[in-house]
């Protein structure tokens, strides 16, 4: 599908200078703020429209402990695999990548099936299974071929009813996320009363799903809409759903920045305790936990998380933080804010 | 993370696909979604998330068509 730019900008322009009064529109996909940086996208907007990044990037808002229980298991001489992207997440005593510095075992993969392979001969090896429902149906597979797993997985909507009733955060609508849509569906966002847009991942799609935002701003709609029918239906992808809910059930988590969310994560069903790794290593995790002294940092990821402060704004932003000398997951995973804006803001 | 390219299904054996991706092929895991050969579908980190419909990207220039 070819999308006329300039009628877009156009009316992006036009609608702003109708809606007059500033307006900030939160994309609430990692890859989402990734792609808005890539196109130059900001640089495109009307001067009162500003786009914020939210809590989207699923390396970001693991909570540190969890990050401390993986680095502990592989300290501990427990083999484990996890995606690329967790590597560097600082951990109150270290990153992953130092644990594996140290001689820890610790495997990257970019697709679960290789953990699974790697499982046969690594006995006991655990896989971090962390990410939105993106990921999450391929771990539930990945959990029934046996592969015992830590599970840092999160859901999404209870991340948005969070930053709707944080009244500091004051946004006009959702850029919703395109990927997790294709897996929950657009009905779910309906109880939201938030202009909303499920959008693509080009160029032009984010373009069209800002124009969308502004046309419901201007006629003061609070509906969900859908830029990116090709992929996201209203129902998503049931079969999906299906696997993650006989794995998995809902739980209470830690995000990072946010804090616990009622009922806003998985943990893994009794029925698979076997590949639970909070099972199998109980007394281990358990320790690891007590053990955990939290490190201060003036790092202000928890903030910019909630579009409550730019990455600019942290102390030490560019500073002391950098892409080769990460203090924060937002400077970490390439779809955090802050990875983001020292790529690309400069 | 949730990067994901599309692909076409060019063999189906199991929960397995062999997929093009414009002219790279791979093998991917299909147990979350039915698809047949032939089909468009999403793919990420190993996996085919969801079935491609292109025929509905036409809604999209419906909307535009109005503006």
């Amino acid at each position: 599908m070819k999308l006329d730019k300039q009628k877009l900008l156009q009316s992006i322009k036009d609608n702003a200078n109708q809606i007059g009064r500033p307006l900030r529109l939160m994309e609430l996909c990692g890859t989402h703020s990734q792609s808005i940086a890539q196109h130059g996208i900001k640089s495109l907007m009307p001067k009162n429209v500003k786009l914020v990044s939210g809590p989207g990037c699923p390396v970001c808002v693991t909570d540190q402990t969890d990050i401390d229980v993986m680095v502990g298991l592989a300290l501990a001489g427990i083999p484990v695999a996890v995606y690329g992207d967790t590597m560097q997440v600082p951990g109150n005593l270290m990153s992953l990548e130092e644990a594996k510095r140290q001689g820890a075992d610790v495997s990257i993969v970019y697709d679960i099936t290789e953990a699974v392979a790697m499982s046969q001969e690594k006995r006991g090896l655990v896989f971090f299974g962390l990410g939105f429902e993106t990921t999450t149906g391929m771990t539930a597979w990945a959990i029934q071929q046996g592969l015992i797993v830590y599970c840092a997985h999160k859901i999404f909507p209870p991340a948005m009813s969070a930053l709707l009733a944080n009244k500091k955060i004051k946004v006009g609508g959702f850029l919703n996320p395109g990927h997790v849509s294709s897996i929950i569906g657009t009905k779910v966002y309906e109880q939201f009363k938030i202009p909303q847009v499920v959008a693509g991942f080009d160029g032009e799609g984010i373009l069209l799903a800002i124009e969308m935002l502004l046309t419901q701003i201007l006629e003061n709609k609070t509906i969900v809409q859908n830029a990116y029918t090709s992929l996201v239906k209203k129902d998503g992808n049931p079969k999906a759903r299906k696997l993650i809910s006989e794995v998995f059930e809902i739980s209470d988590a830690r995000w990072r920045g946010l804090g616990e969310i009622k009922k806003s994560g998985l943990k893994i069903r009794k029925k698979y305790k076997k590949q639970d790794a909070e099972f199998v290593y109980a007394n281990l995790i358990k320790k690891i936990r007590k053990e955990i002294k939290p490190k201060l940092s003036a790092c202000k990821c928890g903030l910019v998380l909630q579009g409550l402060i730019e990455s600019k704004e942290c102390p030490l932003f560019g500073k002391v933080c950098t892409l080769d000398n990460p203090q924060g997951a937002c400077m970490v995973s390439v779809e955090g804010s802050c990875n983001v804006e020292y790529r690309y803001g400069k | 993370m949730c990067l994901a390219i599309p692909g076409k299904i060019l063999k189906i054996k199991g929960e397995t696909a062999e997929i093009d991706f414009n002219g790279i092929r791979k093998e991917v895991n299909i147990a979350m979604v039915d698809v047949a050969i032939g089909d468009f579908v999403m793919v990420h980190a190993g996996f085919a998330i969801e079935k491609m419909d292109m025929d509905l990207a036409s809604e999209i220039q419906g909307y535009l068509d109005k503006k």
